[in-house]
């Protein structure tokens, strides 16, 4: 166990993710095999490859949702390798997931609300919030940047499969994240909603970085400025978004089918 | 676009401070303040029977259903053991306190006999709920189940602290600020009184950030862990708010049938706790009260009835038992359900003739 000092001095220099070696098993089925992966502080980067590839998984891993079978994560220089999702949470990790997880029974600033909640004291506590105060205040700017303020009041059970997605989003930006995960943010969306979901990505603030899992590459190369190409399960290439739409061996494996 | 920046604060929020409450009042619906109206004033018109028999009865019954709704409606956890919890607070009430029993019950003053029980019964209820919270859905049900049965039969097999078989009885609300609380009057305020809290204490919490996790938990316990919520100490400390509820229900309850006994809390009152909360609702607190005043209306006139068409009156519990199955079957979120739906039915057939009507928002 570090003590907070070095912590604090590993955050200053260190990596916002650190991936070493990590693999996953499903019994003899290797998802990921002996992945690296660095990426620094504020890096937003694109995260590509086939169905199957281990991009998920990946996730999984980072987030906590299952451990890897070996290998480590350091996040911002502290190993997070077997610390349970709720505590990445606390340290500013956040993630989005392909199929919504979200509180159907409850509004939509209910969720947000519970999402700015859950990294927050007072979990236990039996007051009503006010609407001024300072976490509902949070959790209405947070449905106001994703643009679902006309409809905060309704249940998410209600809301159209677009809605929710914006939704997943605002639930990563909750609390303080430094770092976010999105798994397909953008699968299943109108085109209107996909040039709303660029502006949202692209207006992040500065030091908050990501990776991104998208299929559709007009969404996935306007928001980052690294690509990362798996295949099963290992990375298959890194480069600028540029150099990988260019890169012959890509085009083969990944954009030739219907992609053209 | 300033995104995580703070916007003007809500154009609403300066004048809310000031009329909240005017705010609030003015949103509850007029037909609610009948109902509010009718239960004050029903000791005007109404003789003992109606008042403690049949309200008064309801009312108790439905604050048990509620503190199960709580758990089953915004927690996803369908409780048996709320009869048991309230039964142990009516027994402990008979046993620090007064009866008839006096070699067993210790006479302790009423400030001392209330806290201890009901202290006693929520630490039952917690517990009960930590045995219970690991598991889900049907396993839940087994195990509350099994609880309840426990705590009957031990009841019933124990002599020397509950009496067994014959329970205790003469249990009576003790005189308080120069009242007589077992008189009619004063007793129906009473159970009113409690009923009224517990009910608008349940609809404050629920969206208290406490009863807002209850209910993200129900949606998705995995993503509530995952934001950082216990999810076991949530569901654990939900089954000691309920079983607060049902611990007030429980003194109630044994000094309305002036005794507490092993069959208060059989396997049969436990089932119909269940039964009042199914018929009237689980979506919202209401519903428990309409289910139990149903219940208790079917128990105490269905007899009549059956004799009257000429059938065995002892089938009281066919006719139970049938407006179960019928209510179920029709709608899942019982007589609640049934009333949302023929709203949204009469707004449908009103809008057919008014194209301006709009429709659903």
């Amino acid at each position: 166990m570090q003590t907070a000092a070095e912590r604090l001095q590993a955050t200053g220099t260190a990596n916002a993710l650190e991936i070493r070696g990590v693999s996953r098993y499903f019994g003899a089925l290797a998802a990921l095999s002996d992945v690296s992966l660095s990426i620094k502080p504020g890096e937003r980067r694109a995260v590509l490859g086939s169905n199957g590839a281990g991009k998920t998984t990946l996730f999984n891993c980072i987030s906590g949702d299952f451990p890897p079978t070996s290998g480590s994560i350091r996040f911002f220089g502290e190993d997070i390798t077997d610390f349970p999702p709720h505590e990445r949470i606390r340290r500013g990790l956040r993630r989005t997931y392909q199929i919504s997880l979200l509180f159907g029974g409850l509004s939509v600033i209910d969720n947000v609300y519970l999402a700015c909640r859950g990294v927050s004291r007072g979990r236990f506590s039996l007051i009503r919030p006010r609407r001024n105060e300072a976490l509902m205040q949070s959790a209405s700017d947070l449905v106001n940047a994703v643009h679902l303020t006309e409809i905060q009041d309704q249940p998410v059970s209600e809301l159209s499969y677009g809605q929710q997605r914006q939704l997943e989003v605002a639930l990563a930006l909750s609390g303080a994240p430094r770092f976010i995960l999105f798994d397909e943010p953008a699968a299943g969306l109108s085109p209107a909603e996909r040039s709303e979901l660029i502006e949202i990505l692209t207006s992040l603030p500065e030091h908050i970085g990501y990776i991104i899992i998208e299929h559709d590459m007009d969404v996935a190369l306007r928001v980052v400025e690294s690509v990362t190409m798996m295949h099963n399960g290992r990375i298959f290439k890194e480069g600028k978004p540029e150099e990988i739409e260019s890169d012959r061996e890509v085009q083969e494996l990944y954009l030739g089918g219907g992609h053209g | 676009m300033a995104l995580l920046d703070q916007t003007p604060a809500n154009a609403g929020a300066a004048q809310e401070g000031t009329s909240r409450v005017g705010q609030w009042l003015a949103r509850v619906h007029p037909a609610a303040w009948l109902v509010v109206v009718l239960l004050i004033t029903l000791p005007l018109f109404a003789n003992s029977f109606i008042l403690i028999d049949i309200f008064g009865w309801a009312m108790i019954l439905g604050m048990i259903a509620l503190s199960l709704m709580f758990l089953a409606g915004y927690g996803g956890m369908v409780s048996l053991v709320q009869m048991s919890v309230a039964a142990l607070a009516g027994y402990m009430v008979a046993i620090f306190g007064n009866s008839a029993a006096s070699e067993i019950s210790l006479g302790w003053p009423w400030w001392a006999t209330l806290p201890v029980a009901i202290i006693i019964a929520v630490l039952f209820g917690t517990i009960s709920g930590a045995l219970a919270v690991r598991t889900e859905g049907i396993y839940t049900i087994m195990i509350t189940l099994a609880i309840a049965a426990a705590f009957f039969y031990f009841t019933r097999q124990n002599y020397t602290i509950f009496n067994g078989f014959s329970g205790f009885n003469s249990l009576k609300p003790p005189e308080i600020f120069g009242i007589n609380w077992r008189d009619h009057v004063p007793f129906y305020y009473l159970i009113l009184f409690w009923a009224a809290v517990s009910y608008l204490v349940v609809i404050y919490v629920s969206r208290s950030p406490f009863g807002l996790a209850l209910q993200g938990i129900r949606d998705n316990p995995r993503r509530m862990e995952a934001l950082g919520f216990h999810v076991t100490a949530h569901r654990v400390a939900a089954y000691t708010f309920a079983a607060l509820i049902a611990a007030i229900a429980g003194i109630l309850l044994s000094w309305f049938s002036n005794q507490i006994s092993p069959g208060t809390a059989g396997i049969g009152p436990v089932i119909d706790i269940l039964v009042i909360a199914v018929v009237g609702g689980l979506s919202r607190p209401i519903g428990p009260f309409i289910g139990a005043l149903v219940y208790v209306l079917l128990r105490t006139f269905s007899l009549d009835v059956l004799e009257a068409v000429g059938l065995d009156g002892s089938r009281f519990k066919l006719m139970i038992g049938l407006g179960f199955l019928l209510i179920v079957f029709f709608s899942p979120d019982g007589l609640l359900g049934l009333w949302e739906r023929w709203k949204g039915y009469m707004a449908r057939s009103r809008n057919e003739f008014d194209p301006l009507g709009g429709g659903e928002r």
